[in-house]
């Protein structure tokens, strides 16, 4: 058998499959997104097992070199606590392993997201406004009256009239051009794949069925 | 006590986080790493839990009919398969769960993902009919950028595709950062409440 017409056969069957819904809704798309969330979610325990646990709990537990490194129990311990949901009688030690990674997460997100999203961005905003050529003049402008201008929208704590209303105006202004631009790079985005999968029916499949169907070739 | 040990080792970890960042000496430096590392094994834990939550759900579906039941053993089926393919045979290049994550799930998925292409598109026909001054200006901005990403924005005006860089890297940056940092003062103030106990919602709502 060849498994790489096989293959190719297989992501063409599923593509169409789901494309299908762009008819309506019926049989051949439910059977693909089912197979879709049941195969996704035994990859992710796999990727899971084999990129996290082997490498960050098994080999810290047993190290290479013998013996048992106990500490390592904790973890494990923590993520079987997390299972524990599904056994109501002992569902509240979930609220442990929770707890741990609420924790964990928010003190680590709390200084990287102060640092890479709050510093370095108003940073980025502290440029000169009077160096370069006129155009260049006006875009830093535009940048760093639109920051400005969108976080004033953004402060709620005070009455958006007069001054701080106009400002905020200019903001949502500001918004709507990014948000506009962020959708426009989105929908591009989403239509490369379509081309994508287009590109792989007629260049890779399509050329597969006259062998399939013996016609030489 | 039920919810006083839970929040206690949200405090903990937390403040060792920070404590780390700030005093990168020991022993914060050491139990900042450690706690990196078994942060990231708990919450595969989460991994598991999903997946037998969905195991769960399925067929419980499968046991009292519910409606569209008869596709609950495909989602079982292809979890099982892709489940007993990458323990037996590992996940390397060529074996059979690369092979079906290469032929199916990856197609899968950039098709599922294409398929918004036209759901965007229509909800863009809706959402946009240009009922003001700044809901056109959305609708300009979103039309420049898509037509100054092909070859026949340039082939209409050369500066169309100067115009679309122009517009991500001035205005949309303007805009982003405003909102990248609203955000970030959002999650310092949110990690803030959940470290000191006062943001307690995700222990299951109980005060």
């Amino acid at each position: 058998m060849n498994w790489e017409i096989l293959g190719i056969w297989l992501g063409a069957a599923v593509t169409l499959c789901l494309y299908s819904f762009l008819y309506r809704d019926n049989p051949f798309y439910k059977f693909v997104e089912h197979l879709f969330v049941g195969m996704s979610a035994g990859y992710w325990v796999i990727y899971s097992i084999y990129n996290v646990l082997i490498p960050n709990w098994w080999e810290n537990l047993f190290p290479a070199d013998g013996g048992f490194d106990a500490i390592w129990l904790v973890p494990g311990i923590f993520a079987m606590f997390m299972l524990a949901r599904m056994v109501p009688k002992v569902a509240g030690l979930s609220r442990l392993a929770l707890g741990m990674i609420v924790g964990t997460g928010a003190g680590l997100n709390m200084v990287t997201f102060f640092q890479s999203n709050a510093l370095a961005q108003v940073k980025g905003t502290m440029i000169s406004v009077a160096a370069g050529s006129v155009w260049e003049v006006f875009s830093s402008l535009v940048l760093v009256v639109g920051v400005v201008s969108g976080l004033v929208y953004f402060f709620f704590s005070k009455a958006h009239t007069g001054f701080v209303g106009r400002t905020a105006n200019m903001g949502i202004t500001i918004l709507m051009v990014a948000f506009g631009a962020s959708f426009g790079y989105t929908i591009m985005a989403r239509l490369s794949l379509l081309i994508g999968r287009c590109t792989f029916l007629i260049e890779d499949w399509l050329p597969t069925i006259p062998a399939m169907l013996g016609l030489g070739g | 006590m039920r919810l006083v040990i839970p929040l206690a080792i949200t405090f903990t970890a937390g403040m060792i986080m920070i404590l780390n960042f700030f005093i990168p000496h020991q022993p914060f430096a050491f139990l900042g790493e450690h706690l990196q590392e078994w942060y990231m094994i708990v919450a595969s834990g989460a991994i598991f839990l999903g997946t037998a939550n969905l195991l769960h759900v399925h067929v419980r579906k499968m046991k009292l009919r519910l409606r569209n039941w008869q596709y609950s053993p495909v989602t079982i089926i292809g979890l099982v398969v892709m489940l007993i393919l990458g323990l037996i045979y590992g996940v390397e290049e060529g074996k059979p769960f690369d092979y079906l994550f290469m032929n199916m799930v990856a197609p899968m998925g950039a098709t599922m993902f294409s398929l918004l292409a036209f759901f965007v598109a229509s909800a863009a026909f809706r959402a946009f009919r240009a009922s003001n001054w700044r809901a056109t200006l959305l609708l300009s901005s979103a039309f420049l950028v898509m037509l100054g990403q092909v070859p026949i924005g340039a082939m209409i005006w050369n500066k169309i595709p100067l115009a679309k860089v122009w517009l991500m890297a001035i205005p949309n940056t303007a805009g982003q950062r405003a909102v990248m940092i609203g955000a970030a003062m959002g999650v310092v103030a949110t990690s803030l409440r959940m470290i000191f106990g006062i943001e307690r919602s995700y222990l299951g709502g109980a005060d």
